[in-house]
């Protein structure tokens, strides 16, 4: 255990499964917010306008409305019954979030996350402190504010101070001093909280764990007998919490992931070398059995 | 026995309490700071004119979502979103200034069409109905047509040309044999598109689109204007007033001098019969 856990993190993995093995999902989660927004500068910048509009409501070629239901839901706090292809938008957008899960919006999507995962690289390349740490709940505390304040004032209150759509619609139309906005979740994130924004504040990433507390898709610590306890998993998840339930699990005890706080950004999988983690859905309690029971406890036996 | 089994449940309690506190209150300030910013983003300036259709300002806000639908529809790029912190609307709302690009005023209005939440009125189906401002003829003293020229673009461009601004003749002082041909707004046809500013000559519009709110007083509610009650009924609004005939001042009357007729007791010197 000690000579693994001197390796950087993730190291074994790369040992096991090279570079590409061992960043699958990282890559394609890269590639897919890249996809997200490159679709919504295809327009303003190439005149493709298959996709108009931004993350808080847009139409796909024409005909497919999509809304951001937390928006249109301090819009309803605040007084206003939208139309119906507000409504139907928002409908499609928390039923596909419902089924893979709320937070894969943030992990796949959001254009705020790559910026709060270039403070937490900095910030371990720096090895700050962890800093304020909050209780998990208060992003769900923030998320009754901000409808608090939006019906207080009938207006759609987050959007006044959204990093999330502000950086998007910054991108998309113009930004104006939307960048200072950014630079301060960086900078929060960086000297005051590790994985502060995204795992502690947010409270669009709280709605949306709302919105995927029973989603199909999951991760599962379905190999969870080969463990060698190199902590590589602990490290890369930006929701730590969530794991031990399912990795440390007693037999009998699910071994699929099931806090909504888990964004199912993969990044336990890769990290892995030893395939722990595999993507599956909430129903599947397979459980991969010893196949050499010798050997792993031997290892820890020895550690 | 109760007491080891009551200690640690007291204390649990009061954690509980003081952690529940504790978040209350942070979130109370922050929902505070929130509500301070969103209360502050109400004020529109009055030269920020929303789309056509739009709720008024208050309900304006709750509705749009800032998706930038209508701003893309709009086939003059008319309509922008705000910025944070260079334009002044809330950010990310649709705005135009007259002054930069009016509303051209389409007739299948593509940013209604376009808006998904109705925070643009999708009642709005004829865009002369429109109630984007008021414009409003802000500086008679610089308006070349009150100096007496025929400058008459602000109406020649009119979308809504001898509703929404008329010409309105009056005798010119200045020069004493020349007419005045005053440019009038007529608010209940004029959309507030703001062709009239765009395409004023001079340096600084003299005409100007306003929001509403500036353009307009209003009536008080319980007048009444007689002519109307009259038209209304078909009849005079008063029965049984017996309309005497009046008698105005004048030669060949018995008024010669005031209303009621008395002879003065001095008559002034070469005043005459």
């Amino acid at each position: 255990m000690s000579v693994k856990t001197r390796l950087p993190v993730g190291e074994e993995a790369i040992r096991e499964k090279g570079w590409i093995g061992a960043h699958r999902f990282l890559l394609l989660r890269r590639l897919s917010q890249a996809f997200f927004l490159v679709l919504f500068l295809l327009g303003p910048w190439f005149g493709l306008w298959w996709v108009t509009g931004t993350l808080a409501g847009s139409r796909t070629f024409g005909v497919l409305p999509l809304t951001d239901p937390l928006v249109l839901l301090q819009g309803m706090v605040a007084g206003h019954w939208p139309e119906f292809t507000a409504l139907l938008g928002a409908i499609i957008v928390l039923v596909a979030y419902g089924l893979i899960g709320g937070r894969v919006y943030c992990s796949w999507v959001c254009p705020i996350n790559p910026v709060t995962d270039a403070a937490h690289w900095l910030h371990d390349k720096l090895g700050m402190p962890k800093g304020w740490q909050p209780k998990r709940n208060t992003r769900f505390w923030i998320l009754g504010a901000v409808l608090a304040a939006s019906a207080i004032t009938g207006t759609v209150a987050w959007e006044l101070i959204n990093p999330i759509t502000m950086l998007h619609r910054g991108l998309v139309f113009g930004m104006g001093f939307a960048w200072a906005l950014v630079v301060a979740v960086f900078l929060f994130d960086l000297v005051v909280a590790r994985r502060g924004w995204c795992g502690h504040v947010c409270p669009v990433g709280a709605f949306y764990s709302l919105v995927g507390a029973r989603s199909l898709l999951r991760v599962s610590a379905a190999n969870r007998q080969a463990c060698d306890d190199c902590m590589d998993c602990y490290a890369v998840c930006p929701e730590q919490q969530v794991i031990s339930p399912a990795l440390k699990g007693k037999p009998g005890e699910t071994p699929i992931i099931l806090s909504p706080d888990c964004t199912n950004c993969g990044r336990c999988i890769d990290v892995c070398s030893v395939d722990v983690f595999a993507f599956t859905h909430r129903y599947d309690q397979r459980v991969v059995p010893l196949t050499e029971p010798a050997a792993p406890p031997a290892t820890r036996n020895a550690a | 026995m109760p007491a080891a089994g009551g200690k640690p449940r007291s204390t649990d309690r009061r954690r509980f309490l003081r952690d529940a506190a504790r978040a209350a209150g942070g979130c109370a300030i922050a929902g505070m700071g929130l509500t301070y910013l969103a209360r502050d983003a109400r004020a529109l300036p009055a030269e920020a004119l929303r789309p056509p259709g739009a709720l008024p300002e208050d309900d304006f806000l709750a509705a749009c979502i800032r998706c930038g639908l209508c701003v893309r529809d709009c086939p003059y790029d008319t309509l922008k979103l705000a910025e944070l912190g260079e334009d002044g609307p809330a950010t990310g709302t649709p705005y135009f200034t007259a002054r930069d690009v009016p509303c051209e005023m389409c007739e299948d209005i593509p940013c209604v069409a376009a808006c998904p939440t109705g925070a643009l009125d999708p009642a709005l189906d004829d865009i002369d109905d429109a109630e984007m401002g008021v414009a409003v003829l802000v500086d008679q003293e610089n308006c070349l047509n009150f100096l007496g020229l025929r400058c008459d673009v602000c109406y020649r461009v009119c979308p809504v040309i001898d509703k929404a601004i008329t010409l309105e003749l009056r005798h010119n002082e200045v020069s004493g044999h020349h007419a005045i041909f005053a440019p009038t707004v007529h608010a209940d046809h004029c959309t507030g598109c703001g062709m009239c500013e765009k395409s004023c000559v001079l340096p600084e519009a003299t005409i100007k689109v306003l929001p509403m709110r500036l353009a307009r007083g209003s009536s008080a509610e319980h007048y009444r204007r007689g002519w109307e009650e009259k038209e209304l009924k078909g009849a005079p609004v008063v029965e049984g007033i017996i309309d005497l005939p009046d008698r105005l001042p004048g030669p060949g009357t018995d008024n010669l001098v005031a209303p009621g007729g008395f002879d003065p007791a001095f008559k002034l010197p070469g005043a005459g019969q």
